[in-house]
């Protein structure tokens, strides 16, 4: 394919965004969405695995940028895995517990795009952090 | 998977390479696949990251932590603990030296902090054989909007206000260079590509090349269009055998997209780039030389004027400029002039690539911008003076430059600062030595080196360097006489002013700015015969403190020529007749009684 004008290269670069969007590069942009994702033994155990690619799909789906999906360590609710947090700039991070694939499409849609979040799903932080 | 959850980047820069980057890369395709997260997980490999010391580097993206020193056999780690369950492994974090302070993110590094990346803005960013990934990082669009939206003029014109300075070392005005060679009459006209660095310890072009190289042939593209050549060429040394094949793979998935070749964009401009290589000849890296390079003659410098814009390749109208200027371009198009030229100092805007080389802790590639001082870059980039030594200079320029001392450690560096102080900005070589180098060697090692490149074309130059150099082994070897330093001084100002191009022009630099900041250590070398630093080994005597001696033998030991002699528990004497100054004994004694020169 020849590129002729620059809507095609737009176009081609708006494809190809898809491959590089994970990296960072430049100035961040202060309103970045992200989502912590448990991948401890007791959340890969529980399916954590398939939550974290439904998100990262889901995401992908709905064209949504600003979002960084971070796999992370134990955060200490193993009765509730797998668990999702979301941390939206300038509010108190959000803690899902019992996120199977489908509920994260669900975040994914209501609370990141609309900014709704899923009261039923809210599980309650029960200590501070240092 | 519509798409990754996680990358990769795992550095494919030479420095990397040369460390088992590519073993590494292989071991995390094994085992990612092993472990079926091929569809989540992309590996990348990019180009340099700049911090070589560190290498091989692996970052991994979106979680932005940063792995130094990966060696495959700590993949496995890496994939099982970080991958696999998002757990950091702490112990291949970068330790900070003076702290000792592990630190994930790269930003954090003290490296990387003072760094403001336009011309490496890619390199470790984007996988440079892939053209969407450079495409994605809007690659091209400056191109698109040159051809579609700016005149000729309207392009040298935003070059110009943006004040960018050729990279290569002489620091003449890019958008000039362009006008001039617009302006020049002939239908035919050429934009060349000087990608000869030579300097001993530069290699920023190579890692741009190697890192980015759709970044040089979309700016090549521009240029082209701007002084309205239809051909360009690259001019590159065949020893970069990596930024040969990544500029040929890039040049031929620009033609497929239509980016070179016919009516690009549409538009009744056609440009096609080729690639010609070099033998490696350190004259080359001049304009003229390098133009009788492409056009297969001896790569010998030819008198200016006529500049190479009036008349160059086959006599027609030719622009050569270097790679990271060209570099620069794209980003100076797409954000404007007025962004770039807010960058740096006065007279030099934006900011220069330098390969921080010598006695520091942290060896690497760093980009800064213009007007940033040599301690910042050396204390704070570098990290100090390796193994707990002295700073005693920083050789700028190669060997066209000369050296800077602690005096001048706050000079804001610019081309005309670095001028100031007896220097030059060169092409970015920046080495550092600590109170263990002997300047007098340093500047042997600059001469041997143009000594043996100069191509011989003019007299001051062929025989001049020679004689320089012979003076200088005279003074190393201790059979100078204080006559023999004026003549050296004297014949140094006749080869600057008698050369016939910048080689010879500049080639006595490292001697008469050692000279004029370690005037006492010739003086040394030549009155009491002695190097006192110990680095010239014809100098050097080697001799033990009968106080410390103890007896123990280690140094007899160890002696290849056996010329210490003494009975266990006595005291150790070193026959100087016959020592080779190796200092193997220095080494071995671990009762200081070995005396270093």
């Amino acid at each position: 394919m020849q590129i002729k004008s620059i809507e095609e290269l737009k176009k081609i670069r708006e494809k190809s965004m898809k491959k590089v969007n994970l990296r960072e590069h430049g100035e961040v942009s202060g309103d970045q969405v992200e989502v912590l994702v448990g991948m401890a033994t007791c959340g890969i155990a529980s399916g954590a695995r398939e939550t974290l690619n439904a998100i990262v799909d889901e995401i992908s789906k709905e064209h949504i940028e600003n979002v960084k999906v971070i796999q992370v360590g134990c955060i200490g609710h193993c009765h509730s895995e797998p668990i999702v947090q979301i941390n939206v700039p300038g509010q108190k991070p959000i803690l899902y517990g019992k996120v199977d694939d489908e509920k994260g499409r669900e975040i994914v849609k209501k609370h990141i795009k609309n900014g709704e979040p899923l009261k039923e799903s809210i599980i309650e932080d029960t200590f501070d952090r240092a | 998977m519509s798409s990754f959850r996680m990358n990769v980047m795992v550095c494919g820069g030479t420095g990397c390479m040369a460390s088992d980057s590519n073993e590494v890369i292989q071991s995390f395709e094994k085992l990612i696949k092993e472990h079926g997260y091929s569809e989540e997980i992309q590996i990348v490999k990019t180009g340099c990251f700049g911090f070589c010391e560190q290498g091989p580097i692996v970052k991994i993206e979106p979680d932005n932590i940063f792995y130094v020193r990966v060696h495959p056999k700590d993949v496995e780690e890496i994939v099982k603990e970080h991958i696999i369950k998002g757990r950091k492994v702490e112990r291949l974090l970068y330790q900070e030296p003076i702290k000792r302070e592990r630190i994930e993110q790269h930003k954090k590094m003290p490296f990387y902090k003072k760094q403001l990346r336009i011309a490496l803005r890619n390199c470790g960013l984007i996988n440079p054989e892939d053209i969407y990934e450079y495409i994605a990082f809007e690659g091209y669009e400056a191109l698109g909007k040159v051809l579609t939206s700016m005149s000729p003029m309207e392009v040298i014109e935003t070059v110009k206000k943006a004040g960018l300075r050729g990279r290569g070392g002489g620091g003449f005005p890019t958008g000039l260079k362009w006008e001039y060679t617009r302006k020049s009459e002939g239908t035919t006209k050429y934009m060349i590509c000087n990608a000869d660095e030579g300097d001993p310890g530069a290699f920023m072009d190579r890692s741009i090349l190697e890192g980015d190289p759709h970044s040089v042939i979309e700016a090549m593209v521009i240029g082209g269009y701007a002084i309205g050549a239809q051909e360009g060429i690259v001019y590159i040394r065949a020893e970069y055998p990596l930024a040969i094949e990544r500029l040929n793979i890039a040049i031929s998935e620009a033609r497929k997209l239509g980016l070179l070749g016919e009516n690009i964009f549409g538009s009744d401009f056609s440009f096609d780039i080729r690639l010609k290589y070099g033998a490696g000849a350190f004259v080359c890296g001049e304009e003229t030389a390098l133009i009788n390079s492409v056009e297969g003659k001896r790569g010998e410098p030819r008198n200016k004027p006529p500049y190479p814009a009036q008349k160059g390749y086959w006599d027609r109208p030719t622009c050569v400029n270097n790679v990271e200027t060209f570099a620069n371009i794209p980003p100076i198009i797409l954000k404007g002039s007025e962004w770039f030229s807010s960058i740096g100092t006065e007279k030099s805007k934006g900011t220069k690539v330098f390969a921080l080389a010598g006695k520091v802790n942290n060896v690497g590639l760093v980009e800064v911008p213009m007007g940033t001082t040599l301690r910042e870059i050396i204390y704070d980039i570098g990290g100090g003076i390796l193994g707990g030594h002295k700073f005693k200079a920083v050789q700028t320029g190669g060997p066209s430059g000369g050296v800077i001392t602690e005096k001048d450690l706050d000079t804001p560096i610019d081309y005309e600062h670095l001028m100031e102080i007896g220097s030059m900005m060169g092409s970015g070589g920046m080495i550092v030595m600590d109170e263990t180098n002997c300047m007098v060697n340093i500047s042997k090692f600059y001469l041997e080196f143009t000594m043996d490149e100069s191509c011989g074309r003019c007299t001051p130059c062929r025989i001049g360097t020679k004689r320089l150099y012979e003076f200088l082994k005279k003074i190393t070897d201790g059979k100078a006489t204080m006559e023999d330093l004026d003549a050296l001084k004297q014949l140094a100002y006749m080869v600057k002013d008698g050369s016939l191009c910048g080689l010879g022009q500049t080639a006595p630099n490292p001697v008469l700015s050692t000279i004029k900041y370690f005037g006492d250590e010739y003086i040394a070398h030549i009155k009491d015969k002695h190097c006192p630093t110990g680095e010239c080994k014809a100098l050097a005597k080697y001799s033990i403190d009968p106080e410390n001696c103890v007896g123990c033998t280690a140094c007899a030991k160890v002696c290849p020529v056996d010329c210490i002699s003494g009975k266990v528990k006595e005291t150790h004497v070193i026959d100087q007749s016959k020592c080779i100054k190796c200092g193997a004994c220095f080494t071995a004694c671990k009762f200081n009684a070995v005396i270093k020169p």
